[in-house]
């Protein structure tokens, strides 16, 4: 019989992760699990992005009712609040909703951090040249549309559902959302801020829905191209929609009083 | 035709490199990239100097040994095309082209253009696999494997490791690499049998290897020699997603290698 | 039985390959109980090492490690993927007879002898054809994405010199998909434990005590350590040699040093001039080139091979009408036309460019025609069928190959010499094993295509792993480790041939060397072979291999990774088996296969075999870098295939 002390090794340069013994063991929970895999992250920005692009789209579509004029826009104010009445009290849907899209903000962020930082570790050093081939400009600067973004909701909760920014005392309306909206938007600085972040959100969508659908698999090579342009025209979209207040502020179309 | 090489100079893995200029003269359009360095590397040799150190083999684009950046393109300009296979006619003369070798905390430099990549094989290690014990195969044919599924697999497998996809990635991320070998396997009827544990555990694996992660660039599609598409990550998610969420009589977790994906690094 | 089968001294030795009795149909199944086996216990105490991981290398390492064995595992590439098994195009033969065209595993057997041109082992080669069938079972229940029709089922198709639909393959890479599953099971053992892979380290010497194969030495090609690995077998498969002539088909870094150096250590070389020349290849474009790139041999099922019927007729091709034309092929071999042999397609090319009909720059190719095919399928189904071809043959040399005829020619490919084995695949040092396109093989004078894929696969999958048990199980070992004498002795000899090549300092670099025996060896050694030039090149040799050794330059030195230190030693040994392979051409006067004597062919041209002196496989022996080689034979006898002249006409 052979007995053998081989004592040299191949000689690795880099230890090589045994798929045995690493970090930590396979958590029993699926969600768990799913959420430390970067993919189970990049599922996590996918999940509230869905449920963060069906917000924006809807929130547009009623700030349209403002071009219906006063009454209506304050009464479709007012329907956000009693919608579900007698099942469910007064504004419960709304906090509901509420609740969900502030959580789904945090996970969309929070995700955003981990991957970044993982994203960022994995190349220290950046190129010397490096010429990009298929990316757009919006999937490069994701990052910062994402943080524009993130300011501009704080500002926008704190402006127009607060009243605690942007308003003399007073000046807020807890009854007339239609007022607030054309006192608010009436000082220029504020309006092309608005313009400038739904700018941010438009290059925001314009990776951000492609990239969703393609997260939840929802990509195929056939329609990819249809998928990126239906990206884009949703974007441009929501982006009009949104900018057509602050502009119609700024004309004069909507007066102050009718 | 003429041209002005700026190659990045390594001498070893934890030695500084740096860009060195050098000219090369009478380039022929027939020459393949790799054939006008191998011109420069005889001049420098016979002058005394070090030769730069490249990966390649087989010169004809099937081995994924070769591969660097030119002029911040991996493997050139030419789409579905490694280095070894981009012929001279591609530049023009009076060119200056810059040559990087892959950058990734996964791929540390070894020397010059040269890049450990073993970070593959341990991915692959992790589950790329079928466990099929020599001689217990049954009938070849006694295994129908639909033409889609099989012309799938095939495009998939197509893969050559060259590590295109990770160096173009802006995240330097190893999932195009990592969805092609899960699609290649886990489309195939005989893949059926391991394929939640495989997934699993092949993307613990590129996790654990410091790959960055997806943020759907498709830079890798782009970079990629064999054409591979993006739509194989969006598949590897389904993979993903089906793998956990699925109800497992006995939890997955028992089954799967216990390295789990790290949370941060 | 296990008796080293050689005495020491040089006298020449009629070599017994151990074929087992019985008929042909029988001998591997007998072979097969008549094996030692190794309890399932005791297979943990046993190490082997296996050297190259390409389909023979990482099949055996797998499945050795599969039944227990602890197996190391040894690739100069970066990656066991890498090996160049990967590049095979075409496809791989296997006895299914799925088409119901006639096909069995005695026709794929007759047709392996037949095209070996009567120079290959008869056992061997039934056994091959046995094991084609089994082989593609395993690589399916591996995944192997192999072609398939509509409702499923293996596709397969005719290939180079057969009339039956035998070739399995997927799309035109099946030689990486069958390398990806072998890899693949590789890596599932690598991850079991079972199998250490040491991979960027290059084998230099093997280490051979009391007469048997105990290890081998390796340079770690990044850091330069030069160190011993001890086990009690030693398998090589390390391919072919291709690369002598400096320009083949061969990824850059094939090399003989494994089997070389394995020979030096008393293992005899069989057959070393039996080289295959592959008739679809890309012409040279200039003194640049670093390879050649084949073309799948599948191109000749639908292209035409054709040259202008007029000397130096450099009209484009299109303006060249069918009378003036001339489908030598076609017109020579009427019943098998552009599908002959390689070899018989490769000499027919020769000949023409030689008679000054040839086409391109140079003179040096001819055209490969898909007008036709085109007419007649459409270019869409060309397209489905060569499209991945077509698009290489774009890309090397800028030409659409849909609008205008490829151009082609013959180039080295494939190296059907090697080191010598019996029927066990164990060469003439116990304990070494040699599998793959390293052994001298199961092919003859020639090899089929499609059957190297099935050769490495065979001995890789099912023969090897049966007969290394055999031998573990039937020797006697005594503990050796590496702390014995003789490995530190082999290390420091590899150590001081390494600085002798760096302290060297000449003026020219390995390449202008290699590039120099290369062309020696084409015009003297290649296609067409004559005493004269055999001479000629066997008086330069000595000489090329005296400069090399006063004038070389390897700059760098053996602390890290150097380039230029790795080919430097690899273009060493080439330098001495070029001489081997030359004496061996010399000695065998007859034409046969692949080796064609300008002094032995029939008058309308064709190789002819002289059977009653030349039917043996010549095994050569190291008797000292001074000493002239001796010759020993293994006489090859007939009992199923009657050696007939081929004809393909």
């Amino acid at each position: 019989m052979t007995q053998q002390f081989i004592s040299d090794r191949a000689v690795g340069l880099k230890a090589p992760a045994p798929a045995g013994k690493s970090r930590g063991v396979w958590p029993g929970n699926p969600v768990v699990a799913l959420w430390r895999t970067t993919i189970g992250k990049k599922a996590v920005m996918a999940v509230t992005g869905v449920i963060l692009v069906g917000f924006v789209i809807a929130h547009m579509a009623g700030n349209l009712k403002i071009f219906l004029g006063e009454k209506a826009f304050n009464e479709y104010a007012l329907f956000l609040r009693t919608v579900g009445e007698p099942l469910v009290p007064y504004s419960v849907l709304l906090w509901i909703a509420r609740v969900v899209l502030l959580a789904s903000a945090l996970l969309h962020i929070w995700a955003a951090v981990e991957l970044t930082r993982i994203n960022w570790a994995a190349r220290p050093r950046s190129y010397a040249v490096k010429r990009s081939l298929a990316t757009t400009a919006a999937a490069l600067t994701m990052r910062y549309s994402g943080v524009l973004l993130a300011v501009f909701i704080v500002y926008h909760l704190l402006h127009l559902t607060l009243g605690a920014v942007g308003f003399s005392s007073g000046a807020f309306s807890h009854e007339s959302v239609y007022h607030n909206v054309v006192t608010g938007l009436s000082g220029w600085f504020v309006s092309i801020f608005y313009i400038l972040a739904m700018g941010g959100l438009c290059l925001h969508l314009d990776h951000g829905i492609w990239s969703m659908l393609q997260t939840l698999d929802l990509n195929t090579n056939r329609i990819s191209r249809r998928l990126r342009l239906l990206s884009r025209v949703v974007a441009f979209l929501v982006f009009l929609g949104f900018i057509a207040v602050p502009i119609a502020v700024l004309a004069g179309w909507l007066g102050p009083k009718e | 035709m003429n041209l002005t090489l700026r190659i990045w100079r390594q001498k070893g893995a934890n030695t500084p490199g740096e860009f060195v200029t050098y000219p090369v003269h009478n380039v022929s359009p027939d020459m393949s990239f790799l054939e006008m360095l191998d011109v420069l590397n005889e001049e420098l040799i016979v002058r005394g100097e070090e030769p730069v150190s490249f990966e390649h083999d087989c010169r004809e684009g099937i081995c994924g040994s070769c591969g660097f950046l030119i002029d911040g393109m991996t493997h050139g300009p030419r789409r579905g095309t490694t280095v070894c296979q981009l012929h001279m006619r591609s530049f023009q003369d009076g060119d200056e082209l810059t040559l990087e070798p892959w950058r990734a905390s996964a791929f540390p430099v070894l020397k010059d253009l040269i890049v450990d990549r073993s970070a593959f094989d341990r991915i692959i290690q992790s589950g790329g696999f079928i466990s099929a014990p020599t001689g217990s195969a049954p009938e070849a044919n006694a295994i129908l494997v639909p033409k889609e599924s099989s012309d799938t697999a095939f495009d998939a497998a197509a893969c050559i490791a060259c590590g295109a996809c990770v160096a173009a990635c802006p995240n330097a991320s190893a999932m195009l690499f990592t969805s092609a070998k899960l699609t290649h396997l886990n489309v195939l009827p005989q893949g059926q049998p391991e394929r939640d544990e495989r997934t699993v555990n092949m993307v613990a694996a590129m996790d654990r290897e410091g790959f960055g992660s997806c943020t759907n660039h498709a830079e890798c599609e782009a970079a990629c020699p064999k054409l591979i598409p993006l739509e194989f990550i969006a598949r590897m998610n389904r993979y993903v997603y089906r793998a956990l969420l699925r109800p497992h009589r006995h939890p997955l977790a028992e089954r799967i290698a216990p390295g789990a994906p790290s949370r941060a690094r | 039985m296990l008796d080293t089968m050689i005495s020491t001294q040089a006298s020449p030795q009629t070599l017994d390959a151990r074929i087992p009795p019985g008929p042909i149909e029988q001998k591997w199944d007998r072979a097969r109980f008549d094996m030692k086996l190794v309890s399932r216990a005791n297979r943990r105490k046993y190490r082997v090492i296996v050297v190259g991981t390409g389909l023979a290398g990482a099949a055996a390492a797998a499945t050795l490690g599969e039944q227990g064995y602890q197996v190391d595992g040894f690739s100069f590439h970066d990656s066991p993927r890498r090996a160049h098994s990967i590049a095979a195009q075409g496809g791989i033969n296997a006895a299914k007879n799925y088409r119901n065209d006639g096909d069995s595993i005695y026709r794929l057997f007759y047709d392996t002898i037949k095209g070996g041109d009567f120079r290959a082992r008869e056992a061997n080669a039934y056994r091959l054809a046995q094991l084609s069938v089994e082989i593609i079972d395993q690589c399916v229940a591996q995944g192997v994405p192999f072609a398939r029709e509509y409702g499923g089922l293996l596709d397969t198709r005719s290939f180079g010199g057969v009339q039956v639909e035998r070739t399995f393959y997927a799309r035109g890479q099946t030689g990486q998909q069958l390398l990806l599953g072998a890899y693949q099971a590789l890596e599932r053992q690598i991850s079991a434990g079972s199998v250490k892979m040491h991979t960027r380290s290059e084998m230099l010497d093997l280490v051979v005590i009391d007469g048997k194969a105990r290890g081998i030495i390796v340079r770690n090609l990044v850091t330069g350590a030069i160190t011993p690995h001890a086990a009690d077998v030693v398998v090589l498969a390390t391919g072919g040699y291709a690369n002598v002539y400096y320009l083949s088909t061969n990824a850059k870094a094939s090399n003989v040093t494994a089997i070389w150096r394995a020979h030096r250590r008393g293992a005899l070389f069989g057959n070393p001039c039996f080289t295959q020349i592959h008739p679809t290849c890309i012409p040279v474009t200039g003194e640049h080139q670093s390879k050649l790139t084949l073309m799948s041999e599948s191109l000749r099922n639908d292209g035409r091979v054709w040259v202008p019927v007029k000397k130096g007729d450099t009209r484009p091709p299109g303006a060249i009408s069918d009378a003036e034309r001339d489908y030598y092929l076609e017109r020579r071999y009427p019943s098998f036309g552009n599908l002959v042999p390689r070899d018989v397609a490769s000499r027919a090319a020769k000949e023409v460019c030689d008679a000054g009909r040839g086409v391109g720059p140079g003179g040096y190719g001819v055209y490969l025609d898909f007008r036709d095919a085109i007419n007649r399928m459409g270019r869409d189904a060309v397209q489905e069928k060569y499209g991945n071809l077509f698009e290489i043959y774009e890309r090397i040399t800028g030409e659409n190959a849909y609008d205008v005829p490829m151009r082609i020619y013959p180039a080295v490919h494939y190296t059907m010499g090697g080191l010598w084995v019996d029927y066990q695949l164990m060469s003439t040092i116990p304990g070494l094993f040699v599998g793959g396109e390293a052994n001298f093989s199961d092919q003859g004078a020639n090899r089929l295509g499609a059957s190297a894929l099935m050769q490495g696969l065979a001995d890789g999958y099912f023969i090897l792993p049966a007969t290394v048990p055999n031998y573990l199980a039937s020797s006697r070992f005594d503990p050796v480790n590496t702390a014995h004498p003789a490995f530190r002795e082999v290390e420091d000899e590899v150590r001081r041939r390494t600085e002798a090549l760096l302290a060297t300092k000449g003026k020219r670099t390995v390449d202008s060397f290699h590039r120099e025996l290369g062309r020696l060896m084409w015009d003297e050694c290649g296609m067409a072979r004559s005493e004269s030039g055999l001479r000629k090149a066997l008086a330069r040799i000595p000489e090329l291999r005296e400069e090399f050794r006063t004038d070389v330059r390897v700059p760098g030195d053996d602390g890290g990774l150097n380039q230029s230190l790795e080919k430097a030693g690899r273009v060493a040994d080439f330098l001495e088996l070029a001489e081997l392979m030359c004496t061996d051409a010399l000695h065998r006067s007859e034409s046969c296969g692949g080796h064609f004597r300008v002094e032995s062919q029939t008058p309308d041209g064709e190789a002819m075999r002289n059977d009653e002196e030349f039917s043996y496989a010549a095994a050569w022996e190291w008797t000292g870098p001074d000493n002239a080689p001796v010759l020993h034979k293994e006489p090859l006898t007939f009992d199923y295939v009657h050696p007939t002249q081929r004809s393909y006409k």
